[in-house]
């Protein structure tokens, strides 16, 4: 028994007690005593219950890594362990197949679904889209945005403000959204790229912030905290109301029933599109010159200036790239709503799409596409916990740090082969 | 005139409130290089320790108002020191050698949960204390007059003993030393035997500290607080700590005091819907023209 006789005892039994007290102090008054007006309810229970955890908690957690496992484990994680998984050259996955399979699932399912899943995974695809515009910001390019939720709400109020006052449409409004963000995008990154991580993140916190709040005050343009509605897409010039007063509507047209379902089967179509597309570009992007130069500049920033990269322009590139992709899920977020007002732009969205990124893994587009869809689908089927969603991100987002600070799908490239006929 | 003069007095108040918050950001980016951006919440919970104070201590038959402004602010100061212990131990020690990314996500997540687990615990009402201490001076200027209420006499007071401590703290005492001697070289220090650990569990103590200060100063004026009021607090006071200069402690209270003063200028004087989106354009300027802040070192980038 020589690996217990190591273990101390006393050592585990001092540390949950040490625990257990801080908890008590901590926890004790801001959950014991609720207050009720000037006077204030006694809550025993709420504060027995989580001091107890604590204290078997820690003492779990004393215990294990006195064991070869945990001190392996402490090893393990006290070491950085960053970067990618470099699979040999001209490596294909097998599971290859299953992206068509997901492309014609995708397309069926409108037909199939009901209106309520139809708008959850509508939803769902919005914020992959956002996180996939985040994700070449923050995890290939590595510069931490806080204001991503700006470009946003600049997408989102570009297609309520052009239609009411330019009287432009979803289409039309559609390209433009994208470049307005990221034009927002340039005018901001241009001087704020220069600074290094943490700066910019507040920065970019800041104007996030200034967006909203423009959006809320300039009563006479935005109507402010009231909001504005957002024209649907047409099919081809053809309306999703029941009726219209310029010409036919959709489904007058084709000889077919009213249903107010056929508007979200399109917008969804329309989206998955868009989706896929921004997905090929950016698959795309990742695997051209300046997708290397934004994973090089991450990595090592000075290195690359030393190189002679313009770290300003890749940075820009990246930044303005991020902010269109957020501006195109604004127009989708407005149509799909019918309505945008400023309480849809909060930091909370920003910090939501940030959780998605990190979650799924900082530079892999699987695994944002997968956190998208468990971070906005599965609150919608778990009401009940509704309530403790931001409390849970916020775990998640500390526990992933300490745990897995790449994500839960770990980025994977493939190798270099020398070319055929290159000096050996 | 006299409105300058009453926007004046009342930037100073809100100046010093935030020198005092902005104290606990400089201090802990001056000695680990992070911005706690979970330090804004830290105050919005000594708000409600504050509160749940007033209310335990008149349960209790406390009704002499310095009694009850002693109680609050030890009991405050005593609990949120707890809870910068805590969030520090839990959120930032595991990881000291990680990327300043991995950290500052783990803030944001600190953040969230600190507001969350406070709406939950409180409910997500709005809060408030009675007014213990009502009255003013008024000076006349010409035809209007301007007001100084006591108790911002009192903040004005309580906010510049608090930096005096503190300066006392880390200029003449051991543990200051030890503070400075980490924040210059943390690697250094702990060779020399300095427990580094140690020291930056104490910074993040006495910033929370600090914020209570401010936390229970605010809620006895302000009267009403929310779960939410950290984040807005919090930019601001980090808008403060930059135009001071990062990591450097007068620049803290002095950022403070500018950003009041001009905050409570531009409300009185041009408008006051969009005096967040001025002291957020004021940040935004800052960082481009001059990151280092008025009295900061200028960064040089090691190769």
């Amino acid at each position: 028994m020589s690996q217990t006789a190591g273990m101390n005892y006393k050592q585990c039994f001092t540390d949950a007690v040490v625990a257990a007290l801080m908890a008590l102090v901590v926890f004790g008054p801001i959950m014991g005593v609720v207050l009720d007006g000037y006077k204030f309810d006694i809550d025993f229970q709420r504060v027995a219950v989580i001091v107890a955890l604590v204290f078997v908690g820690r003492l779990i957690m004393s215990y294990y890594f006195q064991t070869e496992k945990g001190k392996a484990m402490i090893f393990k994680y006290a070491s950085n362990h960053d970067g990618v998984t470099v699979n040999p050259p001209h490596f294909k996955s097998k599971m290859i197949w299953v992206i068509p399979l997901v492309m014609i699932i995708g397309f069926l399912i409108p037909f199939v679904a009901s209106k309520y899943i139809l708008t959850v995974l509508i939803l769902g695809l919005i914020y992959v889209l956002l996180g996939l515009g985040l994700n070449i910001v923050v995890g290939l390019a590595g510069l931490l945005d806080l204001g991503f939720v700006g470009f946003y709400a600049i997408g989102a109020y570009a297609l309520a403000l052009g239609y009411e006052n330019l009287g432009l449409g979803f289409w039309s409004m559609l390209p433009i959204a994208a470049i307005a963000a990221a034009f927002a995008g340039a005018i901001l990154g241009f001087p704020v790229l220069r600074m290094h991580g943490d700066y910019l993140a507040i920065v970019t916190l800041g104007f996030g912030e200034i967006i909203r709040l423009v959006l809320t005050n300039w009563v006479s343009l935005t109507h402010g905290p009231n909001g504005i509605s957002a024209p649907l897409p047409t099919f081809f010039g053809l309306e999703f109301k029941r009726r219209s007063a310029s010409g036919e509507t959709f489904h007058e047209f084709f000889n077919l029933p009213y249903d107010s379902g056929y508007k979200y089967m399109f917008v969804y179509l329309v989206l998955f599109i868009v989706v896929w597309a921004v997905l090929f570009i950016k698959h795309r992007l990742v695997k051209m010159p300046i997708g290397r130069a934004w994973e090089a500049l991450r990595e090592d920033e000075i290195a690359c200036r030393s190189l002679g990269l313009n770290h300003v322009l890749v940075k820009l590139s990246a930044f303005m790239l991020g902010a269109s992709t957020a501006g195109l899920a604004g127009v989708f977020f407005a149509t799909y709503q019918g309505f945008v007002s400023p309480s849809s732009f909060t930091f909370f969205e920003s910090a939501l799409i940030l959780a998605i990124v990190v979650l799924g893994g900082m530079g892999s587009t699987l695994g944002v596409v997968i956190a998208a869809f468990c971070l906005t689908v599965l609150p919608e089927m778990l009401r009940e916990v509704a309530e403790f969603r931001v409390l849970i991100f916020g775990i998640l987002m500390v526990v992933m740090m300490i745990w897995k600070p790449r994500g839960l799908v770990r980025v994977t490239r493939n190798g270099f082969a020398a070319r055929e006929g290159a000096v050996k | 005139m006299d409105i300058v003069l009453q926007q004046l007095v009342n930037g100073l108040t809100l100046g010093s409130v935030y020198g005092l918050i902005a104290i606990g950001y400089t201090m802990v980016y001056g000695i680990i290089g992070m911005i706690n951006f979970a330090h804004g919440d830290v105050y919005m919970v000594s708000a409600y320790l504050t509160a749940i104070s007033i209310a335990l201590l008149t349960f209790f038959g406390v009704q002499s108002f310095p009694f009850i402004i002693f109680g609050a602010l030890v009991f405050t100061i005593v609990i949120t020191g707890a809870y910068g212990w805590v969030i520090e131990r839990v959120a930032y020690r595991p990881l000291r050698n990680s990327s300043r990314l991995s950290v500052l996500i783990s803030a944001i997540g600190m953040s969230l949960i600190l507001q969350n687990y406070v709406q939950l615990s409180q409910g997500p009402n709005q809060q408030g204390v009675p007014t213990l201490l009502s009255g003013a001076f008024r000076f006349y200027v010409g035809d209007g007059f301007v007001q100084i209420t006591y108790m911002k006499v009192m903040i004005l007071l309580i906010a510049f003993t608090g930096m005096a401590v503190l300066t006392y703290i880390i200029q003449k005492t051991k543990l200051g030393r030890m503070c400075r001697a980490t924040q210059q070289d943390r690697k250094m220090a702990s060779i020399l035997g300095i427990d580094t650990d140690k020291v930056i569990s104490s910074v993040f103590v006495i910033g929370s500290a600090m914020a209570a200060l401010a936390g229970v100063l605010v809620t006895l004026d302000y009267g009403a607080f929310d779960f939410y009021i950290g984040f807005i607090m919090g930019i601001k006071a980090f808008t403060a700590a930059v135009l001071g200069g990062i990591g450097s402690l007068p620049g803290a209270m002095l950022g403070g005091i500018i950003l009041g003063l001009s905050e409570s200028l531009f409300a009185g004087l041009v408008s006051s819907d969009y005096k967040d989106v001025f002291s957020f354009s004021l940040l935004v300027l800052i960082l481009i023209i001059r990151p280092s802040g008025l009295l900061g070192k200028p960064a040089v980038e090691k190769v």
